[in-house]
């Protein structure tokens, strides 16, 4: 009966993949470098290209300017640097663009970005994989209405917003052959026209605005995992005379 | 005891049986000495239960059932989610501790539930507290599904519009009721309303009744043990109390305290640092705001879900006249119904696991692994090999119910001993 149990568990493990939740196509994402993640010069430098390139078209409604005082900003600082179209550091990340404007123009309104990395995990990659990824390969296609087109996010109604600083991508496909001889695609971007910075420069940039959308996602995530080292700490302490108060009461017992 | 109260309480007792309540269900009530790790359960899921009323307590505060735009264009309720992770001082604690505490009442009752089948714990005379047990699993699926709706992410709100259209399936009728639900033609504001006011408030009095239905009942008949021997049968001749039960408190109360800090370190773990687990606990797509214009490609209750929603999906096949997304919800809904009627399924002369014989324990360890098998396929989508899986899976898990009464006929038991086995 047991060997008749293993070997049925083994006919469902065969039909059971380790991943593949969904039934989208694979994605290929590169890692974000988390190192970055807990840099705070890191994510100052995410908010000001975030404040500079993202908040003119996507909002951040969660968010208020003077929680920037969390990645060690000052009001001051947030008011001479940041403050673009908001009047006051106590509002909210919001934009002027009228949402139906947008969906006219792009297609669709641009998303909030306040929880984007949260909601991008899957089983191919952390949100900030995939975002990590995603602006790091826009490339050029006259079919689009913007010019633009992304490997991760195909016919994307959003621009390369970064252009000028990573320069022109161009698509290059490969055809070739799989194991069961289908053709397939290979895509590779390589660049066409150099822009303000080197490779590794725009990479660490994109790596700097994706720790700041990251960090924006759930501002409260660093001194959750300190405060929970003290409650686990705390328990285990407790756990020791809970233990051995149970261990007093039931001596008499046999 | 004998001495007389005095003062308040004695003021008190005369009006009200507040000593006689506590010697009845605390310090003088009896229950074996040898309870093992499966039944810290019990206790722990009352535990999650007071964690889930007190922390919805604090999060009705401050969240705002309302599926209308903001300037932003966010839904108003998905928003106030945000507020309350990012605004309200430790609102996030209290928002993981509630979301988390939903997974975690879960794990505790199926546990809690799988104890009742090693031991037999429903046999005679506990029939009573094991229905009011599968009531209040009834419940607590009801109270997760209209809670998943709250946040207005969008597996909030696609999960809802599929289990609200599994009523649609009901021939006749079922168009008008699925609409009667949902107060509206799709998930909508009106649906948003009702639900938060299903699991604030409806559901909740229900459980709390039954909960203290399945304790009172079960203090009437006494507890159950891992040797499925009944203490009151030899009981001390001077004093009437059972050989070998010992007062709920203070023997099991300090027991379930070290039970519920352990406990505790596992769901703190998993607040403080991946309260998301992974997105089972906290699915992805439930952080973009519900878009009725927007399908995801794949829609997945939350995990503990699964085994039933993969039962409804097995049945790909009309018979009987009848539609195969009928059969599918009629199935769904005899999986859990079939739980009522274990204690009469059961026809084995010993409860516990350790006297019985290899065709229940066989039987046993099938249906376990087949309700692991439906989680995980649950979670899946569906192709035609995960799709027959599910199917022997289905059968097997309805087998293990139904052929019952024959199996535990013909299973050789073992003599299950007079007192109970107790190594100290």
């Amino acid at each position: 009966m047991k060997k008749l149990i293993v070997s049925s568990l083994l006919v469902v493990g065969m039909w059971l993949p380790g991943a593949g939740l969904t039934s989208g196509p694979e994605l290929k994402l590169d890692r974000a470098p988390t190192e970055k993640f807990s840099d705070v010069l890191s994510l100052q430098r995410g908010a000001k290209i975030f404040v500079n390139y993202c908040l003119n078209c996507h909002s951040a409604s969660y968010y208020r300017y003077n929680r920037l005082r969390d990645i060690g900003l000052s009001d001051e600082q947030i008011k001479d640097n940041l403050l673009f179209t908001a009047d006051k550091v106590g509002d909210l990340m919001r934009v002027a663009m009228a949402r139906q404007d947008a969906a006219a123009w792009f297609g669709a309104a641009p998303p909030d970005l306040g929880l984007i990395a949260r909601s991008r995990s899957s089983e191919f990659g952390s949100g900030a994989d995939w975002l990590y990824t995603y602006l790091r390969t826009f490339y050029r296609d006259p079919s689009r209405p913007t010019g633009w087109n992304n490997l991760v996010f195909e016919n994307v109604g959003m621009p390369h917003v970064l252009w000028e600083l990573q320069g022109d991508l161009a698509l290059h496909l490969d055809k070739s052959k799989d194991a069961y001889g289908n053709p397939v695609d290979h895509k590779t971007l390589q660049l066409a026209k150099p822009g303000k910075l080197n490779q590794s420069e725009y990479d660490s940039l994109v790596g700097d605005l994706v720790a700041f959308l990251v960090y924006m996602g759930e501002p409260v995530a660093v001194s959750r995992k300190s405060i929970g080292i003290g409650v686990i700490l705390f328990l285990s302490v407790l756990a020791v005379f809970t233990y051995l108060l149970k261990r007093e009461y039931w001596k008499d017992i046999h | 005891m004998t001495t007389q109260n005095q003062g308040l309480l004695a003021w008190i007792d005369a009006r009200f049986p507040l000593t006689a309540t506590i010697r009845a269900h605390l310090t003088e009530y009896y229950a074996p000495k040898n309870f093992n790790f499966w039944y810290f359960f019990g206790s722990l899921a009352l535990m999650v239960l007071v964690l889930q009323i007190v922390t919805g307590i604090f999060l009705v505060m401050h969240y705002k059932p309302d599926a209308s735009l903001n300037a932003s264009g966010v839904p108003v309720a998905f928003a106030s989610v945000e507020y309350i992770m990012r605004e309200v001082n430790w609102g996030w604690l209290i928002r993981y501790l509630h979301s988390t505490g939903a997974s975690a009442f879960f794990i505790v009752v199926y546990l809690h539930m799988l104890r009742g089948f090693l031991y037999g714990s429903y046999h005679k005379p506990r029939e009573l507290v094991w229905i009011f047990g599968v009531l209040i699993f009834l419940c607590l699926m009801a109270e997760a599904f209209f809670g998943y709706l709250l946040p207005w992410g969008q597996m909030s709100y696609w999960g809802a519009q599929v289990i609200v259209n599994l009523f649609s399936a009901i021939p006749w009728v079922g168009e008008p009721l699925s609409i009667w639900i949902r107060g509206d033609y799709v998930i909508g504001d009106a649906t948003l309303n009702r639900f938060f006011s299903f699991h604030v408030i409806a559901i909740p009095l229900v459980l709390i009744g039954l909960v203290a239905a399945h304790l009172v009942a079960l203090h009437e008949v006494g507890s159950n043990n891992p040797d499925g021997v009944e203490i009151k049968k030899k009981v001390d001749p001077k004093t009437g109390k059972p050989l070998d039960g010992i007062p709920f408190h203070p023997y099991y109360t300090v027991k379930d305290i070290f039970g519920v800090v352990v406990f505790l370190m596992f769901f703190c773990a998993v607040v403080f640092f991946g309260p998301e687990f992974g997105g089972y606990f906290l699915e992805y797509n439930n952080f973009i705001p519900a878009d009725p214009l927007k399908t995801p490609p794949h829609i997945a209750p939350v995990w503990y879900f699964t085994p039933f929603y993969s039962i409804l999906r097995a049945n790909t096949v009309n018979f009987f006249y009848v539609d195969a997304k009928l059969w599918g919800v009629i199935f769904m809904g005899l999986a859990v119904v079939v739980f009522f009627f274990l204690p009469w399924l059961d026809k084995s002369p010993v409860k516990s696991i350790r006297y019985r014989g290899p065709i229940y324990k066989t039987a046993l360890v099938i249906f376990v692994i087949c309700f692991a098998v439906l989680g995980y396929l649950g979670i899946l989508p569906p192709t035609p090999e995960r799709t027959l899986t599910a199917q022997i899976c289905t059968i097997l898990y309805f087998a293990f119910f139904l052929l019952m009464p024959i199996y535990t006929r013909l299973d050789r038991c073992k003599t299950p001993p007079e007192r109970v086995t107790f190594d100290h």
